[in-house]
């Protein structure tokens, strides 16, 4: 019995986050006996793009090469995976947490009649049912959950999981899905897409800007930053309330939730609301001149000074050291 | 036009979050509750739709007695009737069903509700409502705009957005800035403690996936403070030591 994958792409390009799921999956068929790990993927993607999903550890993975598929159009891309997931007769569906794959996989989690779990930090614990921990209160605590039907559905929360890269190339095959006009029954008119190359969800390393940096005109500073670090740009709430920065960077509770590596705060505070979206980051850098600023607590580095001051240095040093 | 804004109650964003001794349950001493935030969003659009369309609003909750004043301040924020299942929300999937029950019978032509709670954060339930009801779900939504039946929408996507026609019926997890936070004022306030808030009892039991124990994160060590004049330190710090690049 083999576990599926639900892979998402962005213009033909395999999004990281989903290689993660793969990876999950490839751990979690090797603690259970499971099989192996089936991808599914949907959409205009390149057979090299897609064999290499096998590097993950998928053994294979079934394209639906429909170009209607492209767009992430949710009722389409469910009656889709469904498909796949009966085809194959899988038990578990995997997928990484995302807008997209939180509405996948709701309605899944009925047409498969399947216990969701969402935000998984950590492989199940499978000796005695099927236990599995995900993160709760954006971040601030965990619960485990105890998954009562056969069909499995887990959401996995960025970097829970080392992402695996030494597998073989996956085999490739074709696979027919059966589209109904009741599956488009919206229409996706346009796109935006952030300029830039790195997706602020899936960044491994974000720079981050708050009130401190006093208005739009000063953020060249921050994204110098990002370009050198190859990292994403982001801000807090009352910068992206203000208009400073777009709303798709707002990092926060009722914002963008964000895991990365390193996470560079300059001129924040840290509000509790703030904390919520950032605090899963493996390592927290925080500038600011306030040496009392609450950020300082959750950090792990920290610089009592002016971001103004402070930052163009850093800036150098970076480039010194990359 | 009937509308339905399914709401959360939830801490309070800045609570404490701590869980009782056995670690079983959250831990409620202190906490304020309030509607989830992305709900009031999705409430605050529904009043202005509803005022444009002069249809009807009702709001639902499912959860037990404690959610009542929650339910009034949707109602004092503009809701007409509030409906109360009366049970603890075990899991997405129980809430899921409490709430297309209520949204079959009442025929609804537009569900809203947030892109999720702000406790268990899993941004579930539009989409198990909407399979359930056989309708289309839309989430995270940061505009809906409606002309007649067909519904224009502006969706979050990773790193962008993008724009999207429907027709009604459909369902749409709502995020800012769809619309402002609506304060109730004293008119509305007053008028809430005599609009209808029927409690009802649950339709079924099941569950698919339900919490048992919960643990919050190790304690944080103590930030190691670096000079301003010495950024070169942080850069060695974050290469050698945090190795995070």
């Amino acid at each position: 019995m083999s576990i599926l994958v639900y892979i998402e792409q962005a213009e033909g390009n395999v999004k990281k986050t989903s290689l993660e799921a793969v990876s999950f999956a490839n751990a979690l068929a090797a603690q259970t006996g499971e099989g192996d790990v089936v991808a599914v993927a949907l959409g205009t993607i390149g057979q090299k793009e897609l064999a290499a999903i096998g590097k993950a550890g998928a053994a294979k993975v079934l394209h639906g090469a429909d170009s209607k598929l492209d767009a992430g159009v949710i009722q389409a891309h469910a009656s889709a995976v469904a498909q796949a997931f009966n085809l194959i007769g899988a038990k578990t569906l995997v997928l990484a947490k995302s807008s997209l794959g939180d509405a996948v996989a709701a309605r899944l989690a009925i047409k498969l009649n399947a216990g969701l779990v969402s935000n998984v930090v950590e492989l199940p614990k499978t000796d005695a049912g099927f236990v599995v921990k995900r993160s709760i209160y954006t971040g601030k605590a965990f619960a485990e959950t105890t998954v009562t039907t056969d069909n499995k559905i887990l959401a996995i929360k960025k970097n829970a999981i080392d992402l695996k890269q030494d597998g073989p190339d996956a085999k490739v095959e074709s696979f027919d899905v059966a589209i109904s006009d009741s599956d488009f029954v919206s229409k996706i008119t346009a796109t935006e897409r952030a300029t830039g190359d790195i997706l602020l969800p899936e960044a491994d390393i974000v720079v981050s800007g708050g009130r401190g940096l006093k208005g739009p005109e000063n953020w060249g500073m921050v994204e110098e930053m990002a370009k050198t670090l190859g990292a994403a740009t982001a801000c807090s709430k009352p910068v992206s309330d203000l208009g400073w920065r777009p709303h798709h960077e707002h990092v926060g509770q009722t914002g963008i939730k964000v895991a990365p590596t390193l996470y560079i705060a300059i001129g924040i505070s840290g509000a509790i609301q703030h904390l919520a979206g950032v605090n899963s980051s493996k390592c927290i850098v925080v500038i600011n001149k306030d040496p009392d600023a609450p950020f300082f607590k959750a950090a792990d580095y920290g610089i009592v000074g002016d971001a103004f001051e402070v930052v163009p240095k850093l800036n150098e040093a970076f480039k010194a050291e990359l | 036009m009937k509308i339905l804004v399914c709401i959360t109650h939830v801490p309070d964003t800045t609570s404490k979050i701590q869980f009782t001794a056995d670690n079983t349950k959250f831990d409620t001493t202190g906490v304020q509750y309030i509607i989830g935030p992305y709900d009031d969003y999705a409430l605050a659009r529904a009043v202005e739709l509803r005022d444009q369309a002069s249809g009807k609003l009702t709001v639902l909750n499912v959860g037990e007695a404690d959610s009542d004043p929650t339910l009034r301040k949707a109602l004092a924020i503009g809701a007409d009737e509030a409906i109360r299942v009366n049970s603890v929300p075990k899991d997405s999937y129980f809430v899921a069903q409490q709430i297309a029950h209520y949204a079959k019978e009442g025929a609804y032509d537009l569900i809203l509700m947030g892109r999720e709670s702000i406790d268990f954060n899993g941004g579930m339930v539009h989409g198990m409502v909407g399979e359930l009801l056989g309708i289309p779900s839309f989430s995270p939504v940061m505009k809906l705009d409606i002309d007649g039946s067909t519904v224009k929408m502006v969706r979050e996507i990773e790193g962008g957005k993008e724009m999207l026609e429907a027709s009604l019926p459909l369902i749409a997890g709502c995020q800012e800035p769809i619309a402002e936070w609506k304060i109730p004022n004293m008119r509305g306030i007053m008028s809430a403690r005599t609009k209808p808030l029927n409690v009802v009892e649950s339709v079924s039991q099941e569950t698919q996936a339900e919490a048992s124990k919960y643990e919050l994160p190790p304690a944080k060590g103590s930030v190691k403070l670096i000079d301003k004049d010495n950024v070169t330190e942080l850069v060695k710090l974050l290469k050698n030591e945090a190795k995070v690049f």
